[in-house]
């Protein structure tokens, strides 16, 4: 596999007025081509961080990269100036937003907004851009695109914006697609042919697709690969059978299990008790400690390592550690039973 | 849950809500709604936005008219005129819990004096140190701690906000609470507590629930019955068990179909429906069935009659023609 995108030790922080807070602290991780990578997390936990990062939309005065790289196809994003990164914005890497009803501009038609890119980065001429567009819009399964491309984005309901959205982030052929809660906002009929749409996308253009999601639903029909933040950091990665049917992490544990199963007699959730915790003044050891039924001493003061549980599985908990006492996962977590 | 001694609370009979749109227009919120809540039980209503599930609650709560209909509970319609202290008897025994933890809390005031509020209109506490010492117990009782009580909401979480919320719901000692989406505001961690905490509260008060969601999978693990609704219609309801196993109305088909399940083999081999489409405007819906346009088994019957709302097996009722023997002869 070829690698594409490649983060190393990423930090970003953003000062307010309570002081410095470490959103992001030290998260690596690889992304081959065409392969997609969920990235799933609480509020808070980073992901979004992660990937402004990524683009270097990071709101200029407050937030910034303390450390570490972002290297894409050898080059450090990290280190790129503005005028480099409009060349690879909606370039080489674009991005889908959470919100589509928020994401296009209302004063501009939907055609005129899938050109923009067209013309800036690939020199098209209007009649080329505007048959593209016209394309584009039958590709993500607009109905009459001959018509709809001269129409506004109030005109289209919720899941046609998030489809419109999807045709200009691929609107010239990127090489990494970040789609960032792609289907939050959306009714779940909605979200069900918008996840269809994506992966039926993907196939066909081999776009990289960086998902970022709290909802492990969605993870498991579209990801490849998963990695599971939690305040900051990546607490556990692999792919999405090693996290869903053999996770190491504590953590990933309470997540598996406080979703109720549809298909499972289920009597009590099992709460991870507590709340994340305050990256202002982030633990000195591992961010889960607080909150995790299983913390040692350990865990507290020391940042645990990343352990190789297999070439592509690795978590970050002391439980893994030799010296650690052996504990299995609450059977809420289980997944797909015997599985 | 015996099904025979079950005592009605509240009975919902042809409940409708319409909203003037622009000049002529009339947005039918809810049109024609009937269901019973049983004592001690909670009923799920599932939907997709706009379908009416949140205007259903809050009709039946009287922060809206109804525009027809009834809404008895105990046997008293809710919707007749009242005098004010009538009504104060009555706001005490239904309460809300609402869905947005941040817009729902007043941000002027502390907990206690938000929690208090219901105490104070209703006269419950007799010294201040009497409506000192219920705000601790109903702190408590929800999982926070009396050190809380002279905070102000911004100081919370999104979770210990909704915790709040249900503190205050709590306080004048309801018998119904409505609750219109209380967790998906919230993190998945954080639902499953405020959910357990809900449930527990259940069995120690014998609350009676309606829970108001569009989260079908959180909705089946809280209800004891479901029901779904599509543009401003029930088109089925049943036991949660029986809704999931054996969906009959092809809109609940779809709708449990397109729930991304936390399982990636599972995902890989599924077969979902995937309905065409979106949602028709309420201001100009279809005829007959309501559903016809976006329906797999659309048949002639469909755009001509309102499908009737029958009890297609014991205590499951469905709107739908493919099982009135009727309709489909009449279409054949």
């Amino acid at each position: 596999m070829e690698k594409l995108l490649e983060l190393e030790n990423l930090h970003v922080s953003f000062q307010t007025y309570g002081g410095e807070v470490k959103a992001v602290r030290g998260v690596s991780f690889k992304l081959d081509k065409g392969e997609s990578l969920a990235i799933v997390g609480e509020s808070g936990s980073g992901k979004s961080v992660t990937s402004k990062a990524i683009m270097r939309l990071l709101p200029n005065k407050i937030g910034s990269i303390k450390e570490g790289q972002i290297r894409f196809q050898g080059k450090d994003l990290a280190k790129a100036t503005e005028r480099e990164m409009e060349k690879i914005r909606g370039a080489e890497i674009s991005m889908i937003f959470q919100d589509p009803m928020t994401s296009l501009n209302p004063t501009m038609t939907i055609g005129k907004q899938i050109m923009e890119g067209l013309r800036k980065h690939q020199n098209m001429s209007k009649s080329e851009a505007k048959e593209r567009s016209i394309n584009l819009l039958k590709l993500v399964g607009i109905p009459n695109p001959e018509l709809r491309v001269e129409e506004y984005p109030h005109q289209f309901s919720g899941g046609m914006r998030q489809r419109v959205v999807i045709a200009i982030a691929l609107a010239c052929n990127p090489k990494v697609l970040i789609a960032d809660e792609p289907t939050t906002a959306l009714d779940v009929t909605i979200q069900a042919q918008i996840l269809d749409l994506m992966r039926d996308l993907q196939d066909k253009t081999g776009t990289a697709i960086v998902l970022i999601t709290h909802d492990l639903g969605v993870v498991a029909n579209l990801a490849q690969r998963v990695a599971v933040m939690y305040g900051g950091v990546i607490v556990e990665t692999g792919t999405v059978d090693e996290i869903f049917y053999k996770p190491k992490h504590p953590y990933t544990w309470g997540l598996l299990a406080s979703m109720p199963k549809l298909n499972a007699e289920s009597k009590e959730l099992l709460a991870i008790p507590g709340t994340p915790p305050d990256l202002m003044n982030p633990p000195k050891g591992c961010p889960f400690a607080a909150r995790c039924p299983y913390a040692m001493e350990v865990c507290m003061d020391h940042m645990p390592d990343v352990t190789d549980v297999s070439s592509s599985h690795k978590a970050a908990c002391w439980l893994l550690d030799e010296r650690a006492p052996k504990v299995e996962p609450p059977e809420a977590a289980v997944v797909g039973g015997a599985r | 849950m015996s099904v025979v001694e079950r005592e009605k609370l509240l009975e919902v009979k042809n409940l409708k809500k319409y909203f003037p749109a622009g000049k002529k227009g009339v947005l039918k919120a809810v049109d024609d709604v009937s269901f019973d809540i049983y004592k001690g039980e909670t009923l799920g209503l599932v939907g997709e936005s706009g379908c009416g599930k949140s205007t259903t609650g809050r009709t039946i709560i009287r922060l809206y008219d109804a525009t027809d209909g009834e809404v008895s509970y105990e046997g008293v319609d809710v919707h007749d005129k009242k005098s004010r202290s009538e009504l104060k008897k009555f706001n005490r025994k239904m309460q809300m819990i609402f869905q947005d933890p941040y817009a729902s809390l007043n941000p002027r005031m502390t907990v206690k004096d938000i929690i208090a509020e219901g105490i104070d209109i209703h006269g419950l506490a007799k010294t201040k140190k009497d409506r000192d010492n219920r705000v601790y117990e109903l702190l408590e009782t929800v999982g926070l701690n009396k050190e809380h009580a002279n905070r102000y909401p911004h100081e919370f979480s999104g979770g210990q906000r909704q915790r709040i919320g249900i503190a205050r719901a709590l306080a004048v000692d309801p018998d119904f609470i409505i609750a219109d989406e209380p967790i998906s505001a919230l993190d998945v961690s954080i639902q499953a507590q405020v959910v357990n905490l809900m449930m527990e509260l259940q069995k120690e008060r014998g609350l009676t629930y309606l829970f108001i969601a569009h989260d079908l999978s959180m909705v089946k693990h809280i209800s004891d019955r479901v029901g779904v609704m599509y543009l401003g219609n029930i088109v089925e309801l049943t036991s949660s068990d029986e809704l999931y196993e054996e969906p009959l109305h092809p809109y609940t088909q779809a709708l449990l179909s397109a729930i991304p399940v936390p399982d990636p083999e599972l995902e890989r081999s599924r077969e979902r429906i995937i309905l065409e489409g979106d949602v028709p405007s309420p201001i100009n819906p279809p005829s007959g069935c309501r559903f016809r346009t976006r329906c797999p088994h659309a048949m002639d019957v469909c755009a001509a009659v309102k499908p009737k709302w029958q009890e297609a097996r014991e205590g499951h009722w469905v709107a739908c023609h493919l099982y009135d023997e009727e309709a489909v002869k009449q279409n054949n």
